[in-house]
């Protein structure tokens, strides 16, 4: 941002050199060079693997392997079950900063730093702890069998896991804008009349909102793609509890890597326009907010 | 008599009963699935626990482990600072869009970062017969996995990094060598001490994950017991043969990991606040 606006001060001439700005600091050529060769090797490359692969089918055989019945069923899993645990962890997200920025309480160090547990645990480990948790003699599930909630091996666990991964993008994006609000405002507020409720709805929330919306779509877009903590608690029953990142794994055990490639297509597809929303969220609040 | 209270500071309720809601659903989404691992884990007695841990197989998913960190995130570290010099210390065209593509990995599914390297390297891919005849396997051997967790792991470091170098902007590092320092020793002497603190940080989040990806290692992997299982990998195969307390004793082992990297990452924000940039 400061680069960008130091560099609309700066005169037309300075800017002169299309590709580099004379600088002082050697090693642009050098670091440039390897940044973008590792990039290449590691990154693009590879991933340009999959729209290629996918490519070696026809138009009607890529729709019917991408868009089949079992296809769209997991995409209805997955994007839906994903959305719903962004939902909540907006709701619960939003809550949890407040009280860790706001409050005093014993065990708050703790509390703040156990919210990156998601970044920091292995899926693997948080999915096999959740399904046992979750089953219907597990510690919480034996308690929502009773009220006919079958948590573990359903869309529902599919949704926890979810909500697992995705609590601490949410947390984690609203909490410095929660930190930097000024004091003034709020006093202000209150001061003209308004109430509590008044200024949290009219004041405090819409301040956040723009970090609010970015949380909840890196909630998503995590969520979309996460596989670990998901199929131990999924149950991954075709057509029901089955998630889209499993179906690829399904159709590369049955060596079908056309198939595999062009429902990665779609994710990758879905990601990137995620990637591209919440960039634009990002630009868009740096300029007008 | 109370003290009137601030009008921006919430009731006593309402903070009893926010706190009070966060912290069941802490409990429910974190606290417990934490404590239900070690329970799991100890179930038989801490003997078998420690047993499960130090079987070969669970020994040699261990070492596979810490040597795909130890490949991958002195790689990626590097290519951090390699890319961070270039992004934060010189202006070009397209800067935005080279980080939007360095952040790249993040928004891609380890299942498909899996796949990638599978379509380039497999049997049927695009280096799968050089291969074959050159007697080197990548697929369902170390490489695959190594290289699967490098492309999960990309941008941590860097990522971590350029937005700190851009702040700290270029007046050191031009005065150093307005002075007559040659470049590697600006960056060693200047730039390094600088960024050292969030490079630590990097590489911390950057070996968590690495220690702990599923999805892409579990797809080209081949699940070969003592030979390309991580312990993640050795987890899920513990766990879907009913050894519950093998595989939670594993996955204690990894949760120990994580109240490590945890436990330094709180004491690294506290000592330099500077690190904590958000959004990972």
């Amino acid at each position: 941002m400061t680069a960008d606006s130091l560099a609309a001060q700066r005169p037309a001439a300075a800017r002169r050199p299309l590709f580099r700005r004379r600088s002082a600091i050697p090693g642009f050529g050098l670091t440039l060079g390897v940044t973008l060769s590792i990039l290449s090797l590691v990154v693009l490359i590879p991933l340009s693997a999959v729209a290629l692969k996918a490519a070696e089918l026809s138009p009607s055989e890529f729709v019917a392997a991408a868009f089949s019945e079992r296809a769209l069923a997991a995409y209805r899993l997955t994007f839906g079950a994903a959305l719903v645990a962004a939902i909540a962890n907006g709701v619960f997200g939003v809550l949890t900063t407040w009280a860790l920025v706001r409050y005093d309480f014993p065990g708050k160090t703790i509390i703040n730093a156990l919210v990156d547990l998601p970044f920091a645990l292995p899926t693997a480990v948080a999915g096999i702890a959740l399904a046992t948790l979750y089953a219907p003699n597990g510690w919480v599930g034996q308690f929502l069998t009773p009220l006919g909630i079958k948590a573990a091996y359903n869309p529902i666990g599919v949704t926890i896991a979810l909500i697992f991964i995705g609590l601490p993008f949410v947390v984690r994006t609203i909490e410095p804008v929660m930190r930097d609000l000024s004091a003034d405002v709020e006093e202000a507020s209150a001061s003209l009349g308004a109430g509590r409720l008044q200024t949290i709805w009219r004041v405090i929330l819409p301040a956040l909102g723009p970090a609010w919306l970015t949380g909840f779509a890196m909630a998503f877009a995590r969520g979309v793609g996460e596989y670990g903590s998901v199929i131990f608690i999924a149950g991954n029953m075709p057509y029901k509890s089955e998630i889209a990142p499993l179906l690829i794994i399904i159709q590369l055990e049955q060596f079908q890597y056309a198939q595999a490639a062009s429902i990665a297509v779609v994710m990758l597809v879905v990601s990137f326009l995620m990637l591209f929303v919440i960039n634009a969220i990002q630009a868009f609040s740096r300029r007008f907010v | 008599m109370a003290r009137a209270r601030h009008p921006t500071e919430d009731p006593t309720w309402v903070k009893a009963l926010v706190i009070g809601v966060v912290m069941v659903f802490l409990a429910l989404v974190l606290i417990l699935p934490l404590v239900a691992v070690f329970a799991e884990a100890l179930r038989k007695g801490v003997p078998a626990a420690v047993e499960a841990v130090l079987h070969e197989d669970a020994l040699a998913a261990v070492k596979l482990t810490l040597l795909t960190a130890a490949i991958a995130v002195p790689f990626n570290a590097i290519f951090g600072l390699c890319a961070s010099w270039a992004v934060a210390k010189h202006d070009f065209p397209g800067k935005a869009f080279l980080i939007t593509l360095i952040d790249l990995p993040f928004s891609v599914s380890p299942v498909v970062a899996g796949l990638i390297y599978v379509l380039v390297f497999g049997m049927q891919g695009w280096l799968g017969e050089w291969l074959l005849d050159n007697d080197l396997k990548v697929i369902f051997a170390v490489p695959g996995i190594v290289l699967a967790t490098v492309f999960v792991t990309f941008p941590f470091v860097a990522r971590e990094l350029i937005p700190l170098m851009q702040e700290q902007g270029t007046s050191e590092e031009e005065a150093a060598i307005s002075m007559g320092a040659s470049g590697l020793y600006t960056f060693w002497r200047v730039t390094t001490p600088n960024v050292r603190w969030g490079l630590l940080y990097g590489v911390l989040l950057c070996n968590a994950r690495a220690m702990g990806e599923f999805g892409a290692v579990s797809v080209v992997s081949g699940h070969i017991r003592g030979l390309t299982n991580t312990m993640p990998l050795h987890v899920e195969i513990l766990y879907n043969e009913y050894d519950f307390v093998g595989a939670f004793a594993v996955a204690a082992l990894l949760c120990l990991l994580a109240i490590v990297t945890l436990v330094l990452k709180t004491a690294l924000e506290v000592a330099q606040p500077a690190v904590r940039r958000g959004g990972h």
